[in-house]
């Protein structure tokens, strides 16, 4: 199942939606969806922890799979910087833009109105975007979570910017 | 000396011996914790990643933070840490021979011993694999994360496992290029999310792959990689040559069991867990009643499973020592224990569960 993850080293969108975690594209039309892409199963819970609504839950044994109640979730965004994967994001589109709200720990941190390019998975550039804005405080412990918009057609794939390689 | 009154000597102040230290300490067992670093953590302070677990087992905290919690703990308590303190020998009735800052000489009688001494990467040889720029992760991360100094731009990380993929990550964050990650196995190692997040910055991943050669007249200047059969030969016709100045090996680890054959504990050979390595009981006693082994040298696991093994010792000690009750030692045990079960499960914890299982039943046996 988990083919392009354990050979390539990245799930494509068809072993994320047998897992089932994913928001369908009519979920991400009417709402911001929470995404989690954890789909093996390793003994941590902070998702479980951090959520305020109690929306995410891992439960016992703590090597269970999470699972988002999209009814309870307030998409405050704490699972994003929470998740020592960095496996969660935030995603949503309106008409034919998208925005989505990801962990970022590489230096230097993108500006808020810089234009970037987006990548997916596999680290390939999908689109250009802009960055909305760039939150880092302290309880997030130096992981900042960024926010961008970019064309709605890639809202699947996209799940990152691209990085300004070693020029810091 | 008084037999009562003989101190527990913790040897190795990593998470494993630092937690079982503490643990003896808050028991008001005398506790000496040796190391032959200059600091205290062990490898906890090149660990800028946050960890995985639950709450209890200091989830979501980077590994610093946490070694900075362990070290200003064991600070209050007021343990006895010796460092640049290198322990060379054990004697017969427990006497510990300490070398201390190269220069003095001398030995503590201990009433008991918990040995923490960790693990060693493992090397991996090629031709051109002693020219500069080739090194372990470890060295590597070491160099990024303690010293801030970047040992190469572009770099071929060697091996998939979670030490593999992490570094690749933590070279990045420290402004360096990872051109690969090559695995000789046909699958990758590490926990999947690990890999997502290099793959997702741009790094190939390539399984059934190894290293041929490294050339460069000074130091590294490229490496030749080439696919490899089942048999793990590679296939000629398949190289391919990567600019790179740095190449990481992640190739695995192995238990630092030489303490504990000296002490003349009894060992097994466990492949998962990297070799061989003291056989221990359920808290993590050697075959010799008195040394207690934890951490990386009773098998390689990870931190997290480091400091509760150091737990459960620590408090184990503490009651055979006499300063502990039995039930309040149980109770403790037992919780301990479940902590530590919680994090053995699951596709990657399934294998070291079953593994720990088979060394618990080898010391039963013997």
């Amino acid at each position: 199942m988990t083919q392009t993850l354990k050979t390539m080293g990245a799930p494509s969108l068809d072993e994320l939606r047998l897992v089932g975690m994913l928001p369908t594209l009519e979920e991400l039309g009417n709402r911001a969806c929470v995404c989690i892409e954890c789909v093996e199963e390793i003994p941590c819970n902070p998702c479980e922890t951090s959520c305020p609504q109690g929306a995410l839950r891992v439960g016992s044994p703590i090597t269970n799979l999470p699972a988002i109640d999209r009814s309870k979730c307030m998409l405050c965004g704490l699972c994003i910087s929470a998740c020592p994967g960095l496996a969660i994001t935030i995603k949503g589109m309106q008409g034919d833009k998208a925005r989505i709200r990801f962990p970022w720990e590489y230096l230097p941190l993108p500006l808020a109105g810089e234009e970037v390019e987006m990548v997916d998975r596999f680290g390939m550039t999908l689109c250009r975007g802009n960055i909305l804005s760039v939150a880092n405080p302290a309880r997030n412990n130096r992981t900042a979570v960024v926010m961008a918009e970019f064309p709605a057609e890639f809202v699947e794939e996209v799940i990152s910017i691209g990085r300004k390689n070693g020029k810091i | 000396m008084d037999t009562e009154k003989k101190p527990a000597i913790v040897v190795g102040a990593g998470p494993a011996g630092l937690c079982a230290a503490i643990e003896l300490k808050k028991a008001g067992a005398p506790v000496i914790l040796m190391d032959e670093n200059s600091k205290p953590g062990g490898q906890l302070f090149k660990q800028i990643h946050k960890f995985f677990g639950s709450r209890e087992h200091r989830a979501g905290v980077r590994g610093f933070d946490i070694g900075e919690e362990l070290l200003a703990e064991s600070l209050n308590l007021g343990i006895d840490v010796r460092l640049k303190t290198e322990v060379v020998g054990i004697e017969k009735g427990l006497k510990v021979w300490a070398v201390e800052d190269r220069s003095r000489s001398y030995t503590v009688d201990a009433a008991t011993l918990i040995l923490a001494t960790g693990a060693t990467e493992n090397a991996l040889s090629f031709p051109g694999w002693t020219l500069p720029g080739v090194m372990t992760a470890g060295c590597a991360q070491t160099l990024i994360n303690v010293h801030r100094v970047l040992p190469g731009k572009k770099v071929l990380m060697i091996g998939s496992g979670n030490v593999g993929v992490i570094v690749a990550y933590q070279l990045m964050q420290a402004g360096a290029e990872v051109v690969a990650v090559i695995e000789a196995l046909p699958r990758l190692g590490g926990y999947g999310v690990h890999t997502a997040k290099v793959r997702r910055a741009g790094v190939s991943f390539r399984c059934s792959t190894t290293i041929v050669r490294a050339e460069g007249k000074e130091g590294v200047e490229r490496a030749i990689i080439a696919r490899v059969d089942d048999r793990f030969k590679p296939i000629a016709g398949t190289e391919e040559t990567l600019e790179v100045d740095t190449i990481c090996l992640a190739v695995g680890l192995t238990p630092s069991i030489e303490l504990a054959c000296l002490a003349g504990c009894g060992e097994m050979y466990v492949p998962e867990l990297g070799g061989n390595m003291p056989v221990h009981d359920e808290f993590m006693r050697s075959s010799v009643k008195s040394v207690y082994v934890v951490g990386d040298i009773a098998g390689v696991e990870e931190a997290s499973t480091a400091m509760e093994e150091g737990r459960l010792a620590g408090i184990h000690a503490a009651w055979a020592m006499g300063y502990m009750d039995e039930p309040t030692m149980e109770a403790r045990a037992e919780e301990t224990k479940r902590r530590l079960r919680a994090l053995r499960q699951g596709v990657f914890g399934q294998k070291r569960f079953a593994a720990k299982q088979r060394i618990l039943e080898q010391e039963a046996n013997s």
